[in-house]
């Protein structure tokens, strides 16, 4: 060989210049929407009578201090908002013709400013008062079993395997926490025992789908008419024959923290709740830190993307796989618990009426991220409860159509409205050396 | 550290992938593994590695007998690899990459990221690699996930480092790249086997070769050997390196792309205003790294992409607006780059696949609207033309997928020519085919040429691109950099390849000449004596 070898800095070349702008087709679905959305909160403002007043109530008792009903006059809060909204869609057609990024706050104070928009419009000179924090907390309650069920499916997905049980892991964790603690006559005992229904059923999904390769979606279905169909006959039988032993109510006690609990309107919906709550924000919490930041979570990740790349690093592909599908049954499992024992509830046939197939919506929407389908699954809660809440003021509108609401944003989001989703790589995927 | 193979044989079912397989490599020494596509090194390679276990034989290091129950025990005992296929994940950060496996770690599992990035650095700062550890490996160049492979190896403490097939994805100038670093890591102790079926790059850095066929050793050489015994040893009989054809015979223009800009599914600009004509009767062939484009280009002239902007024009009749059946009637013959996914369906028979894209026509099909397909008639046409392309087969209604890859490629082949072709296509035809298949491939190709046929190629090997092409265009970044004649040096193309404009690449590749180039001069001093 020649000491004359080339420095690889002589051969490094000028990158050529990407000629990209004027190339991408802007992307005007976003913009649209806004605009659409900002149309029909003027809309609104039109139709709202003059002198009409909207009533809203922020306090639920025992705040550091209450809050006043709040009385707004409706037309002129009407056109504030809808000009607001306005303003916010032409940001964002000037910001998508510029090709600006859109960040993040704008859809969230627009999509806050509409609710209220439409709040004020619907609760116009009703007579009745929009119950503002009673709505939150619906919703928060709403929501509680979709984000358990989102960090299922995301820890599953993420680590490689499709998870379209978690309707069942919810529905088993229901009923063995509904079981557990009417036998043992207390609702922790419930909490013990539903993060093991919904482990189980982990299990079997990953036996089938890793051990044995069968396909991940047909596993999932079948599962899930497995479960409905073992619970909905214990139900009838046993449970219902002696209910006092197998399915008493059971509730987890509300546990208000000190002083965060009396913040004026935040603090009755998310700090006094049951420990099934709290357990929710340290999951989402820690999940959030270790699925980025841990050797786990690195793992789990690689294990995800590119199976073949961490067996070349010595990590055990479907040994990971197995674990993690468990470990994610049992916060499924737990966020079946809420049915029954989070809301006192006995445990009722198909309880769980799709929450796990809203929940797999929400990882989606969320993008397989711990936050995302945090919010996603807030999202998808406050809708339905907005929905009840409208149902039971009597609206304009037909509360089903609101009630329509979570799932046609779930159509949207798996469709990817929402923009490029990217699962991970491998997901779905058995690996076999 | 000192790499002893006694004897080692895997068999897969009945075939034997390596039979008996003795070899030795020194502490401090670049080991050449050579060998054709499907002789057996990465069976081999993955069984040192851990991936398989032998089925015979004993594997010794410093003359220790080992044996390995998954990667990580070989990782362990001091084997690092670099995957022919990079072992990478597109959306970690290098620094992740790096760490995978074997994490530092603080309390509760948290990883050290301080600590993973200082190893990132540190390795790099000592063979003065230029790698970012937070970037995204998907956004870094071929070369430089690369580099993140051989840091991967080192990190682990590496003392033996198998480089499967490494300049496969490798401009010649980052090839230079790869044999100084190559150099510094024998110099430093590590003993290197280096797989590869180049056998220009074989002489220019190995110390020892090795060459298998068919899963067992045929010989052991040094690399003072000329390409053509070289040649010799690894096919088992005398070879032509060069395919002999007539100079072209250019004809009218009859196949233009202008301005033809195609986005990828993540809304990047992969073909980027490209311009070019064609005569008839000429072979373009368009060189590049893979991955710069050249797919995609392939991709919109069949019509499975749709072009933002530009035009196709074939017999001046515009492609664009045509489905890809309509642009195969229109005499588009079409190679795909992967055989086995797009090229054929390995579940149909020989005849099903040859008639894929001419079984709803007579004289294939018959009756009212062509209802009916004339199962005779296809077959016989099959026989036919597999007994013109020398298809090794037992019959005609055997699965494909029971042929070798280039047999398989000789019926896409045969599908393709039997029909008269205004244009002719192909992407990477000879990857992953033994020399036998690829002298056959070329010679086609070079006939299909002679009938007037123009000829496209997309080819990522320098080899092919110089062996075959009338005229070369060099594609970057989804850019075409410049179309220059065959008779161009390596050296400037490999700067072109690297996204230097022709011009410049004439001027810088005269004063610096790459280790290969020189490695050629002076064999080429060697044979004519």
């Amino acid at each position: 060989m020649s000491d004359q070898t080339v420095s690889p800095a002589a051969v490094q070349a000028e990158p050529l210049k990407q000629s990209t702008t004027g190339v991408r087709p802007i992307s005007w679905k976003y913009p649209i929407t806004y605009a659409v959305l900002a149309a029909l909160a003027v809309l609104f403002a039109i139709t709202l009578p003059a002198g009409a007043r909207t009533h809203f109530r922020l306090s639920s008792g025992g705040d550091f201090f209450e809050i006043p009903l709040v009385e707004l006059p409706s037309r002129p809060a009407g056109w504030i908002l809808a000009l607001i909204l306005v303003g916010l869609a032409g940001l964002a057609i000037w910001q998508a013709s510029q090709r600006v990024r859109t960040r993040l706050w704008l859809p969230l104070l627009f999509g806050v400013l509409f609710v209220l928009a439409f709040l004020v419009w619907a609760g116009a000179d009703r007579g009745a008062v929009i119950p503002l924090v009673t709505m939150l907390t619906g919703a928060l309650a709403l929501s509680v079993p979709l984000i358990f069920g989102a960090m299922c499916g995301l820890v599953g997905e993420r680590s490689g395997v499709i998870n379209i049980a978690i309707e069942a892991q919810l529905l088993a964790g229901a009923f063995l926490a509904a079981v557990a603690a009417s036998v043992f006559t207390s609702a922790y005992m419930g909490l013990v025992f539903a993060p093991v229904a919904g482990a189980l059923v982990g299990a079997l999904l990953v036996f089938f789908s890793v051990k044995y390769q069968v396909n991940q979606i047909i596993v999932g279905v079948v599962l899930n008419v497995l479960i409905i169909g073992l619970t909905g006959f214990l139900f009838s039988t046993a449970l219902t024959q002696n209910p006092e032993l197998w399915n008493a109510r059971q509730q987890l006690p509300r546990l208000p923290i000190p002083g965060l609990s009396q913040i004026p309107i935040i603090g009755p919906v998310l700090f006094n709740q049951t420990i099934l709550v709290y357990l929710m924000y340290l999951i989402v919490g820690v999940l959030n830190v270790f699925l980025f930041r841990s050797r786990w979570g690195l793992r789990t990740r690689a294990v995800g993307e590119h199976p073949k790349a961490a067996d070349t690093v010595g990590i055990k592909v479907n040994r990971m796989r197995v674990y993690n599908v468990i470990l994610a049954g049992g916060i499924a499992g737990l966020g079946g618990a809420f049915f029954t024992i989070g809301q006192g509830l006995a445990f009722g046939k198909e309880m769980s009426a799709g929450a796990g197939f809203i929940a797999l919506a929400a990882m989606i929407l969320g993008r397989w991220h711990p936050i995302g389908a945090l919010l996603a699954a807030l999202l998808f809660g406050f809708s339905t409860s907005l929905g009840n809440t409208l149902a039971t003021i009597g609206t304009p509108v037909p509360s089903e159509a609101l009630l329509m609401l979570p799932y046609v944003i779930t159509i949207f989001a798996v469709a990817g409205f929402v923009g490029r989703v990217r699962p991970p790589a491998a997901n779905g995927t058995p690996y076999v050396k | 550290m000192k790499l002893e193979l006694r004897g080692v044989t895997k068999r897969f079912g009945s075939f034997t992938a390596n039979d008996r397989i003795s070899l030795t490599v020194e502490p401090g020494e670049i080991h050449a593994l050579l060998g054709e596509n499907g002789a057996g090194k990465s069976t081999l390679m993955n069984t040192i590695y851990g991936l398989y276990s032998p089925d015979e034989g004993e594997i010794l290091l410093d003359d220790r007998e080992v044996s390995f129950n998954g990667p990580g025990d070989a990782v362990a005992a001091g084997i690092g690899m670099v995957h022919q296929h990079f072992m990478l994940i597109p959306v970690f950060t290098v620094t992740e990459s790096v760490a995978l496996g074997y994490e530092p770690t603080r309390a509760a599992g948290l990883m050290d990221m301080a600590q993973a990035r200082a190893k990132v650095l540190e390795i790099s700062a000592r063979f003065g690699f230029d790698v970012d550890p937070d970037a995204r490996i998907e956004d870094l160049p071929v070369g430089a996930q690369q580099r993140v492979e051989i840091i991967k190896a080192l990190s682990r403490d590496a003392k033996v480092l198998i480089l499967d097939e490494p300049t496969a994805v490798l401009t010649p100038q980052e090839t230079d790249e790869l044999i100084t670093i190559m150099g510094q890591l024998r110099d430093s102790g590590t003993s290197i086997v280096f797989i590869t079926h180049k056998l220009r790059e074989v002489r220019a850095v190995a110390d020892r070769i090795t060459v298998i066929r068919r899963g067992a050793v045929v010989g052991e050489t040094s690399p003072q050997s000329t390409e053509t015994e070289l040649a010799g040893l690894m096919v088992g009989r005398e070879v032509n390196l060069t395919t002999l054809k007539e100079p072209a015979n250019p004809q009218e223009v009859s196949f233009e792309v202008r301005g033809l800009t195609v986005l990828s599914s993540t809304d990047k600009v992969v073909v980027d205003d490209v311009d070019f004509s064609m005569r008839r009767g000429e072979i373009l062939v368009i060189a590049g790294v893979d991955g710069n484009g050249q797919s995609e280009l392939a991709q919109t002239i069949l019509g499975i992409r749709t072009p933002v902007a530009g035009s196709i024009l074939l017999d001046d009749k515009d492609l664009a607006p045509l489905s890809v059946k309509q642009r195969l009637a229109a005499g588009l013959g079409f190679v795909p780059e992967d055989r086995s996914t797009d090229g054929v369906i390995g579940a149909f028979t020989i005849t099903e696949n040859y008639v894929l894209d001419m079984y709803d026509r007579p004289p294939y099909a018959g009756g009212p609207g062509n209802v009916a397909l004339r199962l005779p008639v296809m077959r016989e046409a099959a026989q036919t033309q597999a007994e013109r392309f020398d298809v090794r087969m037992g019959s005609v209604d055997d699965p494909i997928s029971t042929l070798s890859g280039g047999n398989q490629q000789k019926v896409v082949l045969a599908r393709e020519m039997s029909r008269d072709l205004r244009l002719f296509v192909a992407s990477q035809p000879t990857r992953g085919l033994d020399v036998g298949s690829i002298e056959f491939v070329h010679r086609t190709i070079i006939e299909e040429r002679d009938k007037g046929t123009p000829c496209l190629i997309v080819s990522t090997e320098l080899d092919e691109a110089l062996n075959l092409a009338d005229r070369i265009a060099v594609m970057y970044r989804g850019k075409i950099v410049g179309i220059v004649p065959a008779s161009t040096s390596r050296d400037v193309l490999g700067l072109m390849m690297a996204g230097v404009p022709a011009d410049e690449a004439q001027a810088q590749a005269a004063t610096h000449q790459t280790v290969m180039a020189e490695a050629d001069e002076q064999a080429e001093a060697e044979e004519n004596q």
